[in-house]
Order: structure tokens, then C-alpha cells, then sequence
């Protein structure tokens, strides 16, 4: 992260002017104005911070700011994340995506993420629902939906995902639940997921207004949790039990060193093409 | 393999070039193998047509190499009594047969081992100084295990004994000097060849038989400052060195098919882009999990045209084990100065195979890539702009002003997704042209000798196409050799002047398909053709090539 102090930079100066393709109402306008906040908050150079996300269409963020932006394929925005902030450990790295992008066809690199625990802040803009295809169930769509053409009559009947359980099981040093529909707490949770060292998860519950237009009702049924973050995976673990999605805030902190890879003895190339002469 | 190393660096410190293969079974560790040792004063670059000496500690599971091993009448089999007959398979070659109880001989001394007993005999055979055996045994033991040592040169020296009166068998010419030489394998040279040519980055998923490249990277890249990591699978391998590289990593990763498979998705997504990345293909027998450890030359179809779309690409191969160096290094610097995805197709048979080379040239190439400036007030940065050869520069996250949005949907000049017909013939155009315009120069191929026939090939054919070559040329056949290096983008210009005069030619490739063949007849004007292929992983001998030279060429 680099901070700047020679310009005071505002939410403004991280948005782009390309105007969103998103469905009037969508949560993923919130999101947008969060993330672009928190940078503000953060005073991150807007030429020093890279945005990457997959396919979906909360996967279009990237050319909405006006930072550095990769919008890659389908499931790969972690591990694309991962190569550039391992290559540029100056950088700082926002990953953005969606539910069925990061937990079904991504769900093996965010597994791993987790694990590697490379510092960077993953948001996940979960409708419950693949949007940009048009309705169809997602990993954590609820098991008995069936308000879409797309969805098998009854539901699919599976059991949807818990990203935050996966993720505090799997490793993550930062996991938090965000609502779209307070985007100024939405950006002081992003904001102190790229502050906390490591890698930092962040779920936000964002409507999709087109295909789930019951999630506007989640207004209603959210609430700030009152407990502070757990520093303990297991104490976090009992409250993920208690727990009935509808609770905002951050729900783990913890202090794993982030991942860095051995670099750097200072060898030539030259000196390497001497293990071959005779 | 233990003898058969000795072996090689003794040749080595005596001045011989030689090419090292091993075929072994399916397990994981000990097993049968089989070591191919070729030795020469002369450079060498295939395998020879027989086997001259045929040494079998043991005959166990022989079956499975036989026929990797021919064998005739000129050979020599050396067999240790206590280890049954010689298989029939072998014998009926009609090789001499000699006897060396290579256990026997080894009980007589105390820790003595067969496979010394087996280098002593076969370094007296072809001439090789036992000095240099020994010398070989004190570089290695003498240190650590002064009583192995004294174990293994007592060995050598009774083997050596023992070979006294076995009869005369091909013996290595004396070379006089000795010329500067490398001991490298070619996935070692892969290795090399991308941190020559600049590369920081390395991710990658372990594949035979790929993994001594990732392995070798692993040791090297943190040494000169760069970054290996170890990846969950190979969509996330390619998809971080895609990430590197947009933060201005030259970046690599190495592979078999069934990783370039999952890898094709991201391609597409570095070529749309214009990120650069390379990919080495170790080829092994296909499809799907195939001969893991064995050769082919099968992968040229899913380089060439594994991914959707229009996708103007670079793909590129190696010819012997020394080009894995230079090939490697050549890709880089193509993907990094033209911005667009290579793929190297590099071969088991290359990969893993040890050589005793010349030692290879320092190769230094101009271009790099082009890398952009902040704009001046009030210009807007143009990522994609549309310039005369195709190319535009691609700036480094942190620098202001330039930032831009890296898509694999179609996209403007500036980078913004279109989905405008006019956008996508203008960035489909760009993409075209800045691979077919560019000068590749004579690297394109390896083109040897003169002549009305030419033998057309790729990779490891190439070796065996060669001698091929030379021996018709010797029987008053003019041929020439053809091996390309630059698969794609295709090279009409510099292939109408290779073949200029050539009236017949021959294709020789391992592919039961004939895929380099097809390829060929799609991209290039031939002359009369024929065809030489089958599928791996037999390697092809000078002679199979140099009959059909013959017949061709009339004789
Ligand atoms: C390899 C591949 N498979 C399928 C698709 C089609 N596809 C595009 S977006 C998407 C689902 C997106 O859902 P989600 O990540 O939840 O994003 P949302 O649109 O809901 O924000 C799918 C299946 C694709 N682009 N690439
Ligand atoms: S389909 Fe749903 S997720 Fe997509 S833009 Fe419309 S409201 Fe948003
Ligand atoms: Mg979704």
C-alpha cells in the first residue's frame, strides 16, 4: 500500500467515466461507490492500485475506476491477482468478483487463496445468483429456490456454500460480511481489509434486483454485529454457527505472517551458466 | 543410471560430446531402466541406427525396452551368466554374446558393486581411459566415502580386466583437444533460456515431464532476484504469470499436454489482452494422459489451434538439446517485444535427455518490450492504439496516468469492451500484424546443405534428419535439411527461398496423425511431398530417414 501525501485524493478520483452496464437498483452500484471510498479513505494512489476480477456482472468493476485493472476470465481473478501482487509487492491489490466467479468456478483458487494468504483484499458481490447469465442458481443460492425459469422446480435442493466458514477454515487472515445497502460501512470494511496484513475476504450481500428481486427485503433482516472481531479461528468458528448470514461486520482477525516467496542473492545470470561448462 | 553418469562425465573430461537418454518404467522410484549413451568426437545430436553394446546387469522386465534397444549382428551383448539367458527377443538379432559375471566379479571385492564392474569393462571396450573413470569415482566418493571409493576403483579396474578378452568392438577415435562443452539437459536449457532472455517469474503445477524445468527455476529464479510459486493447477499457474506479467514481470511457465489443455482459456485471455507470457509444452505420448515419460510430437495441433477464436499467436520449437536454450530465450523476447502469448513445444526426448553440447554462444536480441510513458497534460492514454506496426506500448502498473483496464473482451484503442464491428476488425487487424510483420530473421529455421531433396522437420526429428542428410549426401544424394523452429505465424517468404530448387521433399514427424504435415500443406507451397510419421515413441534412426532419401533420390 502506498500512501500519499502530497495529494488528498476523494472517492471521485478512482471512478472512471464509463458509465455501468448494471440493471437500475443493483446492489453492485453501492459497491462500487464503497470500494472507491475506502481508497479514498486510504488515500491510495489511484496509479498504484490494481482492481482484478473475473466474469460477471460484478466482474465489470474494473474499467468503472480509474485505477490499473485487469477484467480476466471466468473463476481466474485471485490467481491473476496473486501472480501480480507477488511480481509487485508495491501495488496495492483489490479483487472483485462475484458469487458463482470466486466460490464455483473459481472455487479451487479461492481455496488456495486463503491458504497462500497473500496480501490482498478479495470482495465478492454475493447475489446468490448468477446474474450476468440470466438467473441461474449459484453455490450459495438457497436450496429451495425456484423463483427463475433457470432453477429446477423445488430448488436444487443442495445446500448452498458458507464462503466465510470455507474461508476462516481455509486460512484467511481477515473475514468480514459487508451489506450493499450501507455502502459507508461496506467501505470502512474494505478499507480495513487492505489495511490488515494478508489475505482479506470480504462478502458483500448485494442485490440483485433483476433476478432475486426478494433481496431487496435484506435491508430489513441485516445488522451490525455488536461482538468485536474474534483474533481466535475457533471462537470465530462457534459465532459462524450462531450465525444466520444476516450479521455485518468483521467476524475474524488474525495475525498470519502473508505469504512471501524466497527471492534475491543478488546472482548474475552469468553465474548461473556456470553449473553447465566443463 | 549411477554407471551411465559416470560414464558420460568420464567421456566428458576426456573431450567427447554425447547425447544421454533413459527410458524407464511407470514406477515412481528404482525399477528397470534402461541408459542411452552415444558418445562421439563429433557433436552429436541423435540417436544412432543399433546399438553397438548392449550391457544387461540384470534382464528384468527387458521386454519393456526392447524396443527402444535395436539390435544386429555387429552388436555386442554382454551378459552376466548368473542373470539367465539372453531374452529371446535379444538374441535372435543375432549379436555376439559374451559372458561377465558382473555379481561374481563384484563379490571378490569387498563392497564392490556389478554397475562398476560394468563401467570398468565397458570404458575398456571403446577406449576410454580408466584414468578418467577413476578420476570421475574421486570427484564424486572420495571425500564423503573414502572406502566406496576404494570399492569402486578396485571394481572398474577388474571390470576393465575382465573386457581384456572379450574381442574387439568399435572403439572412440582419440580427440586431441578439447573444445569448450556444456553438460545440460534440455529442460535444464529451458530453464536457462527464460532467465536469459529476462524472465523474473515463474509459476507453474509439477508434470513429467516438465518438472525438471520448474525445478531447475525453483533453485535459479530466487538467486537472480526473481519469483517461482508453486500453483494449485495449471489455470492458476498460467493466470499468475498472466498477472506478473501485467505488473511488468517477463513471465514463464512450463508444462505437458494436459496442462496446455487447461492452460488454453488464459492464453486466449494474454493474447486478447496483450500480456505476454510463455508456456513450455514438454510433449509426451498423447492424448489425454498418454506415455508420461516418453516422446512425441503431437501437441502441434492444440499449440497451433487450441484456442477459440481467431487467435494469432507465437509458437516455436527447439531442434536439439542446445536450442532449448536459445529457443527459450528467443521466446521470451518474442512474447515480450510483440506482447502476445508463445508456446514453446519442447519434447521429452529433449527435455530429459542429458548432452554433452558445444558450448553455447551468448545470444543477446534487440528488441524487449516497449513499455509506456506517462502521457502529457491532457492526452489520454491509448493502450491499444493503433499504431504502424501493431505494437503499443504497454506501461507498468505505478506509472501515472497510463492506467488502463487489461480485458480479454474485445475492446477500444483505450481499452474500454466494444462489442462494435469496427473495434474488433481494427484490434482482430492489430493483433494479426504485429506477428506477421514481424522480422524474425534466419532464426525462423535451421536450413543445412543444398540440393534438389529436402528433408522437412521439427524438434527432435531433426537430429535424425541430419545424419540422414549427411549419409545421402555421401552416396551423391544433394539434400538439404529444413527443421523450423518458428511454427507460427507461418513463414511463406523465407520458406519459397529455402526451397528454391528443391524438387522433392520429405516430411519426417511423430505424429501418427501427421499433424506438422497438414500444417505444412495449409501454410506452405510445396513441392512434390511425401511422408515419413508415426506416432511415439520410438525415436526415428538416421537410417529409416536416409532409405527414403535414397529411394527418392533414385539410388
Ligand atoms: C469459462 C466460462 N464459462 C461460463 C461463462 C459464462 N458466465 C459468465 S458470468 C457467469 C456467472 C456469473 O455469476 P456471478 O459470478 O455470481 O456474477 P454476477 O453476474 O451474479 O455478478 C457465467 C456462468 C464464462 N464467461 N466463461
Ligand atoms: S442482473 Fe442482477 S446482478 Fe446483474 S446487473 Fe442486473 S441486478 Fe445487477
Ligand atoms: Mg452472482
Amino acid at each position: 500500500m502506498t500512501e500519499c501525501t502530497a495529494i488528498t485524493y476523494t472517492a471521485k478520483d478512482y471512478k472512471s467515466e464509463v458509465k455501468p452496464v448494471w440493471c437500475p437498483g443493483c446492489g453492485d452500484y453501492a459497491v462500487l461507490s464503497s470500494i472507491t471510498k475506502a481508497f479514498a479513505d486510504l488515500n491510495l494512489e489511484p496509479h498504484n492500485t490494481a482492481v482484478i476480477s473475473g466474469i460477471g456482472c460484478s466482474s465489470r468493476i474494473p474499467a468503472y475506476t480509474n485505477c490499473y485493472g485487469f477484467h480476466t476470465i471466468h473463476g481466474r481473478s485471485l490467481v491473476v491477482a496473486t501472480g501480480l501482487k507477488l511480481a509487485r509487492p508495491d501495488l496495492t491489490v483489490l479483487v472483485a468478483g462475484g458469487d458463482g466467479d470466486g466460490f464455483s468456478i473459481g472455487g479451487n483458487h479461492f481455496l488456495h487463496s486463503c491458504r497462500r494468504n497473500v496480501d490482498m483484499t478479495y470482495v465478492v458481490m454475493d447475489n446468490r445468483v448468477y446474474g450476468m447469465t440470466k438467473g441461474q442458481p449459484s453455490p450459495t443460492t438457497e436450496a429451495d429456490w425456484d423463483a427463475s425459469a433457470m432453477a429446477p422446480p423445488g430448488g436444487t435442493g443442495l445446500t448452498p456454500f458458507n464462503p466465510l466458514a470455507i474461508a476462516l477454515s481455509a486460512g484467511a487472515n481477515f473475514v468480514a460480511r459487508a451489506f450493499a445497502g450501507d455502502p459507508n460501512g461496506t467501505a470502512a470494511l474494505i478499507a480495513e481489509g487492505i489495511r490488515h496484513p494478508g489475505f482479506s475476504f470480504i462478502a458483500v450481500m448485494s442485490p440483485c434486483v433483476t433476478f432475486r428481486e426478494e433481496q431487496r427485503d435484506w435491508k430489513n433482516v441485516v445488522r451490525k454485529t455488536e461482538t468485536a472481531p474474534a483474533t481466535d479461528a475457533s471462537e470465530a468458528a462457534k459465532r459462524l454457527l450462531q450465525d444466520d448470514g444476516y450479521n455485518i461486520g468483521v467476524l475474524y482477525k488474525g495475525d498470519r505472517r502473508s505469504y512471501k516467496p524466497v527471492t534475491g542473492t543478488g546472482k548474475t545470470v552469468a553465474d548461473l551458466d556456470a553449473q553447465f561448462a566443463l | 543410471m549411477t554407471a551411465a553418469n559416470m560414464l558420460l562425465d568420464a567421456a566428458a573430461d576426456a573431450g567427447y560430446y554425447a547425447l544421454f537418454g533413459r527410458s524407464a518404467g511407470p514406477q515412481i522410484r528404482g525399477g528397470e531402466a534402461a541408459a542411452l549413451v552415444r558418445l562421439s568426437s563429433e557433436p552429436v545430436t541423435s540417436v544412432d541406427d543399433t546399438t553397438e553394446i548392449l550391457l544387461a546387469i540384470d534382464w528384468q522386465n527387458v521386454h519393456r525396452f526392447a524396443a527402444e534397444l535395436p539390435l544386429d549382428a555387429k552388436c555386442v551383448i554382454i551378459t552376466d551368466p548368473t542373470q539367465g539367458d539372453v531374452p529371446e527377443v535379444m538374441a535372435k538379432s543375432g549379436a555376439r554374446i559374451v559372458e561377465l559375471p558382473m555379481k561374481d566379479l563384484a563379490k571378490e571385492i569387498p563392497g564392490g558393486r556389478p554397475n562398476m564392474i560394468a563401467l570398468g569393462a565397458i570404458c575398456q571396450l571403446i577406449g576410454l581411459p580408466i584414468d578418467t573413470v577413476t578420476e570421475v569415482l574421486g570427484k564424486s566418493l572420495k571425500k564423503k566415502r573414502a572406502d566406496a571409493y576404494e570399492a569402486s576403483v578396485a571394481a572398474v579396474k577388474k571390470g576393465a580386466e575382465a573386457a581384456g578378452s572379450m574381442g574387439t568392438t568399435k572403439r572412440l577415435p582419440p580427440v586431441s583437444d578439447k573444445p569448450l562443452r556444456w553438460s545440460i539437459t534440455g529442460n535444464e536449457g529451458a530453464g536457462l533460456g527464460a532467465v536469459r532472455g529476462g524472465v523474473t517469474f515463474c509459476a507453474a503445477y509439477p508434470i513429467t515431464p516438465a518438472t525438471e524445468i520448474l525445478e531447475w527455476l525453483t533453485g535459479a529464479l530466487p538467486k537472480i532476484g526473481g519469483t517461482f510459486v508453486q500453483a494449485e493447477d495449471e489455470l492458476a499457474s498460467i493466470n499468475m504469470c498472466v498477472g506478473a506479467s501485467f505488473g511488468g514481470a517477463p513471465s514463464i511457465t512450463a508444462t505437458s499436454g494436459p496442462g496446455l489443455a487447461l492452460m488454453t482459456e488464459a492464453l486466449g485471455m494474454s493474447l486478447a489482452s496483450e500480456t505476454p507470457v510463455v508456456v513450455v509444452d514438454v510433449q509426451r505420448g498423447g492424448p489425454s494422459t498418454g506415455i508420461p515419460t516418453k516422446s512425441e510430437q503431437s501437441d502441434l495441433n492444440i499449440a497451433l489451434y487450441g484456442m477459440h477464436g481467431d487467435a494469432p499467436h507465437l509458437v516455436v520449437a527447439p531442434n536439439s538439446i542446445g536450442d532449448c536454450i536459445f529457443t527459450t530465450q528467443w521466446a521470451v523476447n518474442l512474447a515480450e517485444t510483440l506482447q502476445a502469448p508463445c508456446i514453446v513445444l519442447s519434447e521429452q526426448s529433449l527435455g530429459q535427455s542429458r548432452g554433452i553440447i558445444p558450448a553455447p554462444a551468448d545470444v543477446a536480441f534487440t528488441g524487449k518490450r516497449s513499455i509506456a510513458q506517462s502521457p502529457a497534460e491532457g492526452e489520454t492514454f491509448k493502450r491499444y492504439a493503433l499504431t504502424n506496426t501493431g505494437v503499443s506500448p504497454m506501461p507498468v502498473p505505478g506509472t501515472p496516468g497510463c492506467q488502463y483496464t487489461a480485458d480479454g473482451l474485445e475492446h477500444t484503442e483505450t481499452g474500454l469492451p466494444s462489442s462494435q464491428a469496427g473495434d474488433h476488425f481494427a484490434q482482430t487487424d492489430k493483433r494479426l500484424r504485429k506477428l506477421t510483420g514481424h522480422e524474425y530473421g534466419d532464426h525462423w529455421a535451421t536450413v543445412e546443405g543444398e540440393g534438389e531433396l529436402a528433408v522437412i522437420t521439427w524438434g527432435s526429428s531433426t537430429g535424425a534428419a541430419r545424419e540422414a542428410v549427411e549419409r545421402a549426401r555421401a552416396d551423391g544424394i544433394k539434400a538439404k535439411l529444413i527443421s523450423l523452429r518458428l511454427l507460427a505465424p507461418s513463414r511463406p517468404e523465407a520458406m519459397g527461398k529455402a526451397l528454391a530448387g528443391v524438387k522433392k521433399a520429405l516430411v519426417v514427424e511423430m505424429s501418427q496423425t501427421g499433424q506438422f504435415h497438414k500444417y505444412l500443406r495449409a501454410e506452405y507451397d510445396l513441392p512434390e511431398t511425401q511422408l515419413l510419421n508415426r506416432a511415439g515413441p520410438l525415436p526415428f534412426r538416421p537410417h529409416e530417414i536416409h532409405s527414403r532419401l535414397l529411394a527418392m533420390g533414385g539410388k
